[in-house]
């Protein structure tokens, strides 16, 4: 199939109800897919690309990655960050580590197998040619980081070490200490530096997108806010890419970092872009539990320490009571008195399930009675084994940053009693609908890294989402962007006095003035919390019909009274977070709803979406491919309006497809 | 627990400042200090005053982000950790706190206690890279780095960037800072090629920005929440004198 321009034509209200957005995946063979594409995707010629004006809007892995490729191959890109710098972007949390099929363990990786892993572990709800070429690229990314400089650990022979991670047999994970993320990004910032250096990429630090600028179906602008000054400002561009990130901190409580939000997404779906499988969020098995009513968010400790780290509770509820008043020491309990619960459940994976499995087998102990910790909602994850077997010295090179996090936050040693965890929200595989040249149904409007969400299905497997975020912006968006441009050659960019602008910004405005009017005393975090316990309750880890209805009910409710009663101190002209935080808890509640709905729709479970009433005999997800085997893409007709539906349907050709067993 | 708090006050760049006042009682141990400035903020917001700015945002010390100057300390009385990993059982009860902003001439106040740090982004900008184009880079093994240089690499490029090392200057020098960078990448071959210009060109625009100079104190060292060495500033001083006088090295 030939791909030159997407010759759909959508824009926010014609898209005709049944209409099946298409993925424009081309045909042939799995392996020769990428390849024949890129083969087919238009060019700029260097002297026109300086002419050619991107805006990025983030500055993570795909963010920064993308911005140093396409400034290297000489456009001319805006690039901006709500933080003060671009290095601050959440991917520096990511601990663990980043996937590639290098197969240097020859412990017979491959290309394939990294496809059907990831495949498996999304639980078969992601298109098979995305998750192809993602495992085709993995490779590339390895040789580049390390070409940048990007510290990765080694063998004692100077080869670069591999540990595994959950849901593969195989070691495949690459890493820098526990800061695989922030080194990453050093690298892919420093990249974006060096073209800044050289004019093509400008950044702008501490300015945030409010909205989209969209004339005829076709993107052509952002409405930014300078965060310093508080004035709105105007940016034209040929296309615009949103590299925003994901929306986990909708649940309040999460792992992500307190400024990462979903605001970039939701505006870009009023202007008329497919929102897909909002409600496919993951829990994270790993994060140290809840304490007190203050906790602003959640800490997570490495999936890597699911290596050597061994998950357990007691055998008996006695004992569990006897540990949450601290009775007892776990060290005092008994080898036969304890429950290894993830190796007895599945032996062939035993401790390095999928996060999802994790997550739902930790939660099952403590709703039995098994917990640990004073509130009765954590587990054990125990080293002393691993540190009997290879002695302190290995485990503490390897885990040592994460074990003294852990004594920082918890004031305990992990070295001398295990570490209490317990699941998180963590990671949101729903994003923009985008097609094979990740672009949305918003022509000129591209999606990469978390806030697309093509490549992980309904579950994303540890070390893959560094993996995607620059694949994506280092190996993908350089090829099909500049297939969209080659249409715009010779066209100029939007005047930014173009009416379009005046009627966006004003929109932004006025959505602004109705937040600083309200004369109420109530902080945004008071309805910031209930909007976080009524997604954890009823959209988090386990879902039912009736739940999400109340949840719905609930948000109707909760959007009401923020309109009405939030306060918002001081003036829109100055650095106001206050402002900043209440403009982005309005977007997370219309995402919550559209969560709420999506979940409902899909009548199954997969992945990290588990619906108590598709379930095995023994509990585990249930997938209903006659019924929901597609992509549940979302379009918005209007705040008061309920969104529409398009299905995507997915086609396995190549993949086996069956019940997901990690027994 | 209880506090006294004295909080650094600004309206913007152009406006003076001053300490500002505020009780908080009923604080537990286990609040970290960015949560206890939560709490205090929604204080203020209930009884209609405005809250205090601060930067943060990873909240586990990695992003960099949260920049305090705590009873004169950055990132407070404990090492090895940035502000959002401090806890509040590390003060007495009833303690009085003095929170400032990174004081100096590099990075000017913005509001309360936000700076602006973008004079580290430009230094950055000015050679603190390897210049390789995306998609030209040789398989990953064709050059093997031995363990202990690769460590070395990595002991350096944990620097996240905050600041610490500056404000806790005496001479308000960011040479750990430069240090980190020009170190990281000067422990791997495909760093050597640049080594020089890089090392010229980041201490000129360290100078260039307004960071004073380096006295050899170690305050950066004590104060660096990831424990940066300054020997790595040995190592920055030796590329850059090895560049003034290339030779055998």
């Amino acid at each position: 199939m030939h791909l030159g321009i997407v010759l759909y034509f959508c824009t926010t209200n014609n898209i005709p109800m049944e209409h099946i957005p298409d993925a424009h995946i081309p045909a042939g063979p799995l392996e020769q897919k990428w390849t024949r594409h890129k083969a087919s995707l238009k060019l700029v010629a260097p002297n026109n690309r300086p002419g050619m004006k991107v805006i990025i809007v983030g500055t993570g892995l795909a963010g920064a990655s993308a911005a140093a490729a396409l400034g290297e191959q000489g456009y001319n890109v805006s690039v901006f960050c709500i933080s003060d710098s671009p290095r601050r972007a959440h991917s520096v949390a990511a601990q663990g580590g980043i996937n590639a099929a290098k197969n240097y363990q020859n412990d017979n990786d491959s290309v394939e197998r990294l496809f059907l892993d990831t495949l498996k572990g999304g639980d078969y709800r992601a298109r098979e040619a995305n998750v192809y070429r993602l495992a085709e690229l993995s490779n590339f990314i390895i040789d580049h980081c390390v070409a940048q400089g990007v510290p990765f650990a080694r063998d004692y022979g100077g080869y670069l070490a591999n540990r595994s991670f959950g849901g593969a047999q195989v070691s495949r994970t690459f890493y820098a200490r526990g800061q695989t993320g922030q080194q990453l990004l050093l690298g892919a910032y420093s990249s974006m530096n060096r073209q800044v250096a050289r004019g093509t990429v400008k950044v702008f630090s501490r300015y945030e997108m409010m909205d989209l600028v969209v004339v005829d179906g076709e993107a052509k602008g952002i409405i930014v806010r300078n965060l310093v000054t508080g004035e709105l400002e105007r940016f034209a561009a040929h296309a615009v890419v949103l590299a925003t990130g994901g929306y986990g901190n909708v649940y309040f409580l999460s792992t992500n970092a307190m400024n990462s939000n979903g605001s970039a997404l939701m505006q870009c779906y009023r202007r008329g872009a497919l929102f897909a499988n909002p409600c496919f969020a993951q829990i994270h098995p790993t994060c140290i539990p809840v304490h007190g009513t203050h906790q602003a968010k959640l800490t997570l400790m490495s999936e890597s320490l699911r290596n050597d780290g061994r998950i357990w509770v007691p055998k008996n509820r006695e004992e569990a009571m006897k540990l949450r008043k601290k009775q007892i020491r776990p060290s005092e309990i008994p080898e036969n008195a304890r429950d290894y619960y993830l190796e007895r459940r599945y032996p062939a994976f035993g401790n390095l399930v999928p996060r999802d499995v994790a997550s739902r087998a930790a939660k099952e102990r403590c709703d039995a009675g098994f917990g640990v910790s004073e509130t009765g909602l954590a587990v054990y994850l125990d080293f002393s084994d691993a540190i009997k077997k290879q002695g302190y010295k290995v485990i503490y090179e390897r885990y040592g940053n994460l074990f003294d996090m852990y004594e920082k936050i918890t004031g305990e040693n992990p070295v001398k009693e295990p570490m209490m965890i317990y699941p998180a929200m963590h990671y949101t595989m729903g994003g923009l609908w985008v097609d094979y040249n990740l672009m949305t149904t918003v022509r000129g409007l591209f999606a990469i890294g978390e806030a697309n969400f093509s490549d992980h299905g309904a579950n994303r497997l540890g070390a893959s989402a560094l993996m995607q975020g620059l694949a994506d912006g280092y190996f993908i968006l350089p090829y099909t962007l500049p297939d969209y441009l080659a249409g715009k050659i010779g066209e100029k960019d939007l005047e930014i006095s173009h009416p379009a602008f005046d009627t966006t910004q004003k929109q932004v405005h006025e959505r602004i003035m109705r937040l600083t009017g309200n004369r109420s005393t109530i902080p945004t975090d008071i309805y910031y919390k209930k909007l976080g316990t009524i997604m954890w309750e009823y959209v988090g880890m386990t879902r039912t019909a009736s739940g999400l209805r109340k949840a719905m009910e609930q948000l109707d409710e909760l959007k009401t009274d923020f309109a009405a009663g939030v306060c918002v101190p001081g003036s829109q002209y100055t650095l106001n977070q206050e402002l900043e935080k209440a403009l982005r808890i309005a977007d997370f509640i219309d995402l919550a709803r559209l969560m709420a709905f999506d979940a409902l729709a899909r009548e199954e479970s997969c992945g990290g979406h588990f619906r108590s009433e598709s379930q095995t005999s023994d509990g585990e997800t249930l997938r209903n491919d006659r019924d929901f085997m597609y992509v549940a893409a979302w379009e918005y007709l209007g705040d008061d309006q309920k969104p529409v539906l398009h299905r995507e349907e997915l086609f396995f050709e190549f993949a086996q497809v069956v019940q997901r067993n990690y027994k | 627990m209880n506090f006294t708090l004295k909080i650094w006050k600004q309206a913007d760049a152009r406006s003076s400042g001053l300490f500002q006042t505020y009780r908080l009682n009923d604080i537990t141990g286990d609040t970290s200090f960015t949560e206890m400035l939560d709490i205090l903020n929604n204080i203020l917001i209930e009884a209609g005053e405005e809250p205090v700015a601060f930067d943060h945002d990873c909240r586990e010390g990695i992003c960099g982000a949260c920049s305090l100057y705590i009873n004169g300390r950055p990132h407070g009385p404990d090492d090895r950790i940035t502000t959002c990993q401090l806890y509040m059982r590390k003060f007495e009860d009833n303690a009085v706190i003095y929170i400032e902003p990174w004081r100096s001439k590099a990075f000017p106040v913005i509001k309360d206690l936000i700076v602006d740090r973008r004079a580290f982004d430009k230094i950055l900008q000015a050679g603190g890279f390897i210049s390789v184009n995306t998609g030209s880079a040789p398989e990953a093994h064709t050059h093997p780095v031995s363990k202990k240089q690769a460590d070395l690499s990595m002991d350096a490029a944990s620097c996240i960037g905050c600041g610490a090392c500056v404000a806790a200057c005496k001479n308000g020098s960011a040479m750990l800072f430069v240090a980190s960078r020009v170190s990281a990448l000067a422990h791997l071959p495909q760093g050597k090629t640049e080594a020089c210009r890089r090392a010229r060109a980041m201490v000129a625009k360290m100078d260039e920005l307004g960071f004073g100079s380096c006295t050899n104190n170690g305050s950066c060292q004590a104060e660096c929440p990831k424990g940066i060495s300054i020997a790595h500033i040995a190592r920055l001083n030796r590329e850059f004198l090895y560049c003034k006088n290339p030779g055998p090295r």
